[in-house]
């Protein structure tokens, strides 16, 4: 309806906050960062102050979270509607989500330890949003107009957000078991080992990993279900192996396979590990390279 | 595997080696192991259906390719890359899936029926081998078995399963929970087969029509009533219910921004409405109706999608003696976002036919060049320009011709281009001179048309139905614990003990909870033994 007020003044300012909580990312980043290479260190006075480090780092990130935030409303009221129906958006809401997620665990599990890769890899996310996604406020196109747009696509982020922190910890987890960072005598994969180290034992970062992953799988189950009641709604059939189709099922093929891993002899500890990266990795290749480059009704060149 | 080796008795007696060795290949199939690979295997083997076009989704796709790629194309199509999804590779994957799936599923359900019917298992001779393990002691208890009855009481209460062992200062409890996690398991297995048998018979029963309808047009739902038409193997023309569908007006809203502030948006779509009547034929009883992207409209046996819309121009042409030989408004195909569409309009009734290939710009602009586009999608500046094109249209060779293609290669071009004759112009209402003393034509009117797309899939429901059993199965079994617990009386005390299935981080928990409440009064409780293995979570800061 031409009722939609777009407010593209707001969508500025939105876009500044955004860019202030990438700056006090970029600070929590380079504090949890610091804290690590102080904690490997061999002086004893050295790795006792690190403590404090990791504690303002948190305090820094959860700044950076409430600011981001903050955008992310900001957002969402410039376009009245939910702010993740294009790249831009669903960027900005997934990072804010992985973030939340991974305070609120915080919370549950002891699991600070890969705050460098969660600040970092939110800051990744966030910097190609800023300068490669950005696009102005638009309109939602028509078959965007669903309420299957805050259900589908949410539960989306937040199964993405669960796959990114076990992919975390499963990097983390292969890290520690690689033979070539056990054996090495260089001084970089010394550090490395002294840092990971610090790290919660090979079992218990598989296990959090597995946590983690079961919780994705379930709302990834939900995703494909209610992305085929959608897609019966607005392409009239549930199922047409589109592009953006064919890469949810099969990111949900390597996660039922990561699960069978587990409890298949041989296949647990590094094998599974590996499916577990695999699978982000192909998430990450589905939200990049697939909307980017394959040809799908998901870009919706149908109705113009 | 022994009967994998024909030897000279296999000979002798051939069934039992082939019985051996199917039985030796089924416990291949059935395994875990080649379960996981089956699985991995078939997200590899979906991969190529998102590089390379499909025909099923995209089949203008497929065309462009082998255009583009004359030589690669029909060897891809040899290991059908462009059927991925009904290809006999990828189908072979997903059939030994399931095959093995059933093999693995069936004797699990049997087992599980027969386990739940069973009490719980003996309690172990040595408790501190398991995972969590606790020795409690107790004085001055007076009653042994009393012990053991609160024992009882406390886990039944929680949900468990309870048996009890022996009498007195040797008995003791033996329970069991979380069952509902293999049932879960079971279930969400069982309820795969469901949706693949649900996918394939929906689709077998499933059909699916595309018609074309301009303002005030409409169709019969039957299959002489369709542009195109895909029915599913099992599909008879007498599913198709008797009614006719007229589109009495079609809608569209686009973003107007009068600030100019946001262009990037101005002129896009909001909005697409169908409005259609609709009369059953049985009864003859008449409905009105709304067709909306995301809002299908419900008929018997049949689903209403807006799938597309554009411009359908109305346009008379006379010959020069005034004689009407084309009358009608014709469906434009949209070219891009402003709505600039290119029709196709074939004159048949004369002496010397010819074709005319039509450009429409809603909003009309002119280029740098000089060539036309439309700057907006609502019809502001209506224009019309022609090409036009004398010789043989095809038509009476009795192929079926594209309605929005016109094939010039036999034919002549008389207006436009390099004919050495101006292409024509029209805006709405006027009229223009055709060359070579063909007549005239008129741009008389506007309409709108709209895409539709019937569609009817009985499979639908079920297949909804069982994947949200499955969903159900699924978070069922991947959040209940499974565990046991033991609790047995010895000389000092008691001692109690817990085993869980998979990972399970709440299990020390369980037991020292467990002893918490079995103990009198908790400072005569006093803890003796450890764990035995400590590899059990524990939740500590680094
Ligand atoms: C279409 C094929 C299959 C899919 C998508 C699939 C998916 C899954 C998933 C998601 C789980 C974890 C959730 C749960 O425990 O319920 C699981 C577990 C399991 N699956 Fe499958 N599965 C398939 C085929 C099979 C086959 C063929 C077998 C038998 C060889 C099998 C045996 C099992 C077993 C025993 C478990 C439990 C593992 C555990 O204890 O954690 N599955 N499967």
């Amino acid at each position: 309806m031409n009722s939609i007020s777009l407010n593209a003044d707001l969508a500025a300012i939105s876009r500044l906050v955004v860019e202030g909580a990438m700056l006090i990312y970029t600070f929590a980043f380079l504090t949890f960062a610091y804290h690590l290479s102080q904690l490997a260190s061999v002086k004893k006075s050295v790795r006792a102050g690190a403590t404090k480090l990791q504690r303002i780092g948190i305090v820094l990130l959860a700044i950076a979270a409430t600011v981001h935030g903050v955008g992310v409303v900001l957002r969402g009221i410039a376009a009245s509607r939910v702010p993740w129906a294009n790249m831009y958006e669903f960027s900005i809401t997934g990072s804010f989500v992985v973030v939340l997620i991974f305070l609120t665990a915080l919370a549950i599990k002891d699991i600070r330890l890969i705050a460098t890769f969660v600040s970092g890899f939110s800051l990744l996310i966030l910097g190609t949003a800023d300068t490669i996604f950005y696009i102005e406020v638009k309109s939602l196109m028509p078959a965007l107009q669903s309420y299957w747009l805050v259900i589908h696509v949410m539960v989306a982020v937040l199964a993405t957000s669960f796959f990114n922190i076990a992919a975390a910890l499963s990097i983390a987890y292969l890290f520690k078991t690689a033979k070539w960072v056990k054996a090495s005598k260089l001084k970089v994969v010394d550090l490395m080992r002294r840092i990971l180290a610090l790290f919660p034992t090979e079992d218990k970062l598989e296990r959090l990993s597995y946590r983690f992953n079961i919780i994705g799988f379930i709302l990834w189950t939900f995703t494909l279900i209610a992305g085929a009641i959608w897609a019966e709604r607005a392409w009239h059939r549930y199922w047409g192996w589109d592009t953006k189709e064919v890469w949810t099922f099969i990111i949900w093929t390597i996660y039922a396979g990561y699960l069978h891993a587990n409890a298949t002899r041989g296949w647990n500890g590094k094998r599974s590990a590996w499916l577990a990266v695999v699978g982000f990795v192909a998430i990450l290749f589905n939200f990049t390279v697939v909307n980017l480059f394959f040809k799908g009704l998901h870009v919706y060149s149908g109705l113009k | 595997m022994p009967s994998s080796q024909p030897s000279n008795e296999d000979v002798i007696q051939p069934a039992i080696g082939l019985k051996g060795w199917l039985r030796w290949t089924w416990r291949q199939l059935t395994s875990m192991r080649t379960a996981l690979i089956l699985l991995l295997l078939l997200a590899a083997a979906a991969v190529p259906g998102s590089v390379f076009p499909q025909r099923s989704a995209d089949p203008n796709g497929v065309t462009a390719y082998f255009d583009a790629n004359p030589t690669l194309a029909p060897i891809l199509d040899k290991i059908q890359m462009f059927d991925v999804y009904t290809s006999a590779w990828f189908s072979a994957i997903y059939i030994l899936l399931f095959a093995s799936l059933i093999g693995c599923v069936l004797p699990r359900t049997a087992a599980h029926a027969r386990a739940l019917r069973l009490p719980p298992v003996a309690t172990p001779k040595n408790l501190k081998r398991m995972p969590a393990f606790k020795a409690v002691a107790v004085t001055g208890i007076k009653n042994q078995d009393e012990l053991l009855a609160k024992a009882e009481t406390l886990l039944k209460k929680q949900g468990y399963r309870v048996a009890r062992e022996g009498e007195g200062s040797t008995g003791s409890v033996s329970a069991e929970r979380g069952y509902l996690r293999e049932t879960g398991n079971l279930i969400f297995h069982l309820s795969l087969i469901g949706v693949l048998i649900a996918v394939g018979v929906g689709g077998g029963m499933s059909y699916s029509g595309q018609r074309v309808l301009v303002e005030g047009e409409s169709f019969v739902n039957n299959l002489a009533g369709y542009d195109s038409f895909s029915p599913g193997t099992f599909f008879n023309e007498n599913q198709l219910v008797p009614f006719s569908v007229q589109l009495d007006k079609f809608e569209v809203d686009f973003y107007r921004d009068l600030t100019l502030k946001n262009k990037a948006n101005a002129g896009t779509p909001t909005d697409f409405r169908a409005y259609v009547t609709t009369t059953m034929g049985s009864t003859g009883k008449k409905s009105a109706g709304l067709i909306r992207v995301n809002e299908p409209l419900s008929m018997p046996r049949a689903n209403l999608y807006l799938t597309g819309n554009g411009y359908a121009p109305s346009i008379t042409i006379r010959d020069a003696k005034g004689v009407v030989v084309y009358s009608g408004a014709t469906a434009f195909l949209p070219q891009d976002k402003n709505y600039t569409s290119l029709g196709v309009i074939k004159v048949t009734d004369v002496p010397k036919q010819y074709g005319i290939i039509s450009f429409f710009y809603p909003t009309v602009g002119e280029l740098p060049s000089g060539a036309l586009t439309s700057l907006y999608p609502d019809a502001a500046i209506p224009m019309l320009s022609m090409n036009i094109y004398q010789g043989d249209l095809g038509i009476n060779g009795g192929q079926p011709k594209n309605v929005f293609a016109l094939d010039v290669k036999n034919m002549k071009q008389i207006a436009g281009g390099k004919s050495g004759v101006k292409g024509l112009r029209l805006q709405l209402g006027e009229t223009a001179v055709l060359p070579k003393n063909l007549g005239t034509v008129t741009f008389d009117g506007l309409r709108r048309f709209a895409s539709l797309d019937v569609d009817y899939n009985p499979g639908g429901v079920w297949v909804l139905a069982f994947a949200l059993l499955a969903l159900a199965g699924v978070t069922t079994s991947l959040l209940v614990p499974r565990r046991r617990v033991w609790v047995r009386k010895t000389e000092a005390g008691f001692e109690m003990a817990a085993l869980a299935r998979g990972d399970d981080p709440a299990l020390e928990k369980v037991v020292a909870d467990l002893a918490a409440q079995l103990t009198p009064n908790k400072s005569k409780a006093k803890k003796v033994a450890k764990p035995a293995t400590t590899d059990q979570p524990k939740e500590t800061d680094e």
